[in-house]
């Protein structure tokens, strides 16, 4: 076999694996419109006044979290990027955890501090104001918040970061005025990470699914997946779910596209910061008001992780542990878990070898480059098509074939799996990149081919990064309810579900004890991703 | 030591000038190497720093200007104690290798930071800013943005700045390596020029720099750092001749020469 026999069985692989994700992706969709009598009536829908008010409250939900978190992100990564104490590094580490933690038991930790029982609302009793009700779009507000603001200070205290020493030195040695280093030095350096990051966020508030299911209230507070998934679990409207699909699909179709005409990659420039030395002239005010808006800050996002832990240790964890329902619960989430994630690596791994395999092309021409972007931009699909509108596809075009809830299982674990593979190919591919710039010639000198090849220069440099990206899709499964829903049954309960059961029938102690649970699970999974990461980065070149 | 007793008051002995930068036991430590500085640079003097990469030529300049703080020593402008006091309050003006200005700001508001922090400028200081521009040669340069205008126009505006700014001390750290040979010595003469001053002494500079015929040109005395520490000191002529100290000579390739 010669290198371009090899190189063409490895694109060919890759195009194979790609499309079956795509195929999964949207295959429900093709099969359903493929047998219904008639196409969706579309100027229908839109002249329904309830599907109008959930397309408005969807987008009215995510612009204003998007405001939000993007208006409080940015005098917070200010204040810390300025202020200098001992912890900066421990809090940037703190502003990582909302992102590995199961979007359901962050949910349940906002109630726990801003619900009508709650810390926040104690606190108001007792100085004779009334309770909070986080019911309705506040408590989904206050939860987009808690998981994108932290994300959005930590792309711009990466942007602080980038700004040069000699900058800092400049400001520092002309006596800039708070004010003026603001304007002259950190608003330049932010301005261009806004578009990304905001974008970014409206994408994730657009597709949220749990946290408006959990915190949504009525007819009133509810978006596009969550009326999906009412109108296939309870409803039972197929014609509603899919007209409601095929809006939710176009929407977030035109926010990615929105997303690429501002052209940035934001989630390219995250970095732990706290490395940038500054020279501001001193200020007692703005020293103040830096260790307020720091502290607030991060009390805000620490809050909901405190609840978790004193709620959750509070219930009655052995006999929850030793629980029949538990155990089977934690064995079926480990094994959707373990099987979404290889499954995923699997199909990533022959996508990126074949992306890798484009560009070494010795005289790359259109075809091979439109071929790679199209390989590329199929891995971040998923983004567009989430869980909950895969699932519902998927199952209306079975529920004409068989039972739907025996194919269950393999629905979810497709979902999942594909739900991971952006951040896998994010994750492999810059060792790969880099392995096959190092030594690819030589392979090719060599005429490594095949399994060859695979084995002494491919799978060297991507082991270890696989084995992240494994350890994060499998975190991302464990932790995921927007699959689940659709499909959870009494025969095939993962942790998430029954912690939405627990919730459902108010058994509150149990739903803490899962919470704790489940939220420590998926954090140390994530931990050893960031570890692993963050090892590779330190490593010298 | 009667100078540094004098330096003290803040003053002079009698018509001898506090020197216009003082290094006293400077100590400190920079990964593992520890540098250890001890100097004094004249007043109206220019200063140059040879020496390899990693010798701490620009590490002196950063604990002079206050952006390191040293583990131990104390560091004197002027006669006056500045070890405690805040880049922004020592009385000198660094200009950097490269990022000397604010990219969105155009030429006219870099230069007028030097004077007007907020950048709210009076009739006076407008005619001083412009000035200064028409100092360095870039009349009509005002509304140029930093990405309009080429490697040597840009430190001519970060030169117009320093020397509206009207402090006593320059610190150089290699703003002008990246131009080329003839563009490097017509700064420097620029330089040269505007750091004469109507009222008598010129300001003092300290210019770390890679090329030795700079140092030749220009500079008083050459500074010869290695190590962390100033291996040897003396006037310039003296110094890049090769008769000076072997590791000079070795650091200028002159070795051969001087067997």
């Amino acid at each position: 076999m010669n290198t371009r026999t090899d190189r063409r069985i490895r694109v060919a692989t890759g195009i194979a694996a790609a499309l079956l994700a795509l195929g999964f992706l949207l295959g429900g969709f093709v099969v359903l419109l493929a047998v219904s009598p008639q196409a969706p009536d579309f100027a229908a829908l839109f002249s329904d006044a309830y599907i109008r008010a959930i397309v408005g409250f969807t987008l009215l939900q995510a612009g204003l979290s998007t405001l939000l978190s993007v208006l409080l992100a940015i005098p917070f990564a200010v204040a810390l990027h300025r202020a200098r104490f001992p912890g900066k590094r421990l809090i940037l580490r703190l502003f990582l955890l909302p992102q590995a933690l199961p979007v359901l038991v962050g949910a349940l930790a906002v109630i726990t501090i801003w619900g009508q029982s709650g810390v926040v609302s104690q606190g108001l009793t007792a100085l004779g104001l009334p309770r909070l009700d986080v019911y309705g779009l506040s408590g989904i507000l206050i939860a987009h918040v808690f998981f994108n603001m932290p994300l959005a200070a930590r792309l711009f205290v990466a942007a602080l970061d980038r700004v040069p020493t000699e900058s800092w030195k400049l400001a520092g040695q002309l006596a800039l005025p708070p004010l003026g280093v603001f304007r002259l030095v950190e608003w330049p350096a932010l301005r261009p990470a806004l578009p990304g990051a905001a974008a970014l966020i409206f994408m994730l508030c657009v597709t949220s699914f749990t946290i408006v299911l959990v915190l949504g209230g009525g007819p009133a507070a509810t978006t596009l997946e969550v009326a999906v998934y009412q109108a296939l679990r309870f409803d039972f409207d197929p014609s509603r779910a899919i007209g409601l699909s095929l809006i939710q699909i176009v929407l977030t179709a035109l926010v990615l596209i929105a997303t690429l005409i501002l052209g940035r990659d934001p989630a390219g420039g995250f970095g732990l910061g706290a490395k940038a030395r500054r020279f501001d002239a001193a200020s007692r005010v703005r020293d103040m008001s830096d260790a307020l808006i720091v502290t607030l800050g991060t009390l805000f996002v620490a809050s909901p992780f405190a609840a978790v832990v004193v709620s959750g240790l509070a219930a009655d964890l052995p006999r929850l542990l030793t629980e029949t329902a538990v155990i089977d619960a934690a064995l079926t989430s480990l094994a959707v878990a373990l099987a979404a994630a290889s499954l995923s690596v699997v199909v990533s791994t022959l996508v990126l070898l074949a992306i890798e395999a484009l560009a070494q092309g010795r005289r790359p021409g259109r075809l091979s480059r439109v071929t790679r972007r199209s390989l590329e931009t199929a891995t971040s699909l998923v983004l567009v098509v989430s869980p909950v509108i895969v699932g519902a596809g998927w199952f209306l075009a079975l529920r004409q074939v068989t039972d739907v809830l025996a194919a269950g299982p393999y629905v979810v674990v497709a979902t999942n799996a594909v739900m991971a593979m952006p951040f896998i190919v994010r994750i492999v591919a810059p060792a790969l990149r880099q392995a096959n710039a190092e030594t690819g010639r030589l392979a090719e000198s060599l005429g490594l081919t095949g399994l060859a090849r695979l084995a002494l220069l491919d799978l060297p440099a991507m082991r270890r990064p696989l084995a992240l990206a494994f350890a994060f899709a499998a975190a991302l499964s464990f932790g995921d309810l927007g699959a689940i829903a659709l499909y959870g049954s009494n025969d095939f309960v993962t942790l998430p579900y029954l912690l939405l059961q627990r919730m459902g029938s108010y058994r509150t102690a149990d739903a803490a004890g899962l919470a704790l649970l489940l939220g420590l699970i998926a954090i140390a999974l994530m931990a050893v991703v960031e570890g692993g990461l963050a090892g590779r980065r330190r490593r010298p070149t | 030591m009667s100078q540094t007793a004098a330096n003290l008051d803040g003053g002079t002995v009698g018509e001898e000038p506090a020197p216009a930068l003082r290094l006293e036991g400077v100590r400190f430590a920079h990964g593992a190497a520890e540098m250890r500085f001890d100097l004094a640079v004249e007043a109206g003097e220019w200063l140059a720093l040879i020496g390899p990469s990693g010798a701490g030529k620009s590490t002196l300049l950063d604990l002079a200007a206050g952006f390191l703080t040293p583990a131990s020593g104390r560091i004197l402008i002027a006669g006056r104690d500045v070890t405690d006091i805040a880049p922004a309050e020592r009385p000198l003006s660094m200009l950097f290798q490269e990022n000397n200005l604010f990219p969105h700001l155009d030429a006219f508001r870099n230069v007028a930071l030097g004077i007007a922090p907020r950048l709210r400028v009076s009739k006076d200081e407008r005619a001083a800013v412009e000035g200064a521009l028409s100092a360095v040669g870039l009349d009509g340069y005002g509304k140029r943005l930093p990405a309009e205008m080429s490697g040597g126009e840009r430190q001519r505006v970060a030169l117009a700045r320093a020397f509206l700014r009207e402090r006593p001390l320059i610190l150089l750290d290699e703003p002008f390596a990246a131009l080329g040979p003839a563009l490097r010595a017509e700064m420097q003469a620029l330089l040269a020029r505007l750091r004469q001053r109507g009222d008598g002494r010129p300001a003092s500079v300290v210019m770390v720099t890679h090329h030795p015929e700079d140092a030749a040109e220009m500079a008083d005395r050459v500074a010869y750092l290695e190590d962390g520490e100033i291996a040897a000191l003396g006037p310039a002529a003296t110094m890049l001749s090769g008769t000076a100290d072997p590791r000079v000579s070795r650091y200028l390739g002159l070795a051969r020469k001087n067997v």
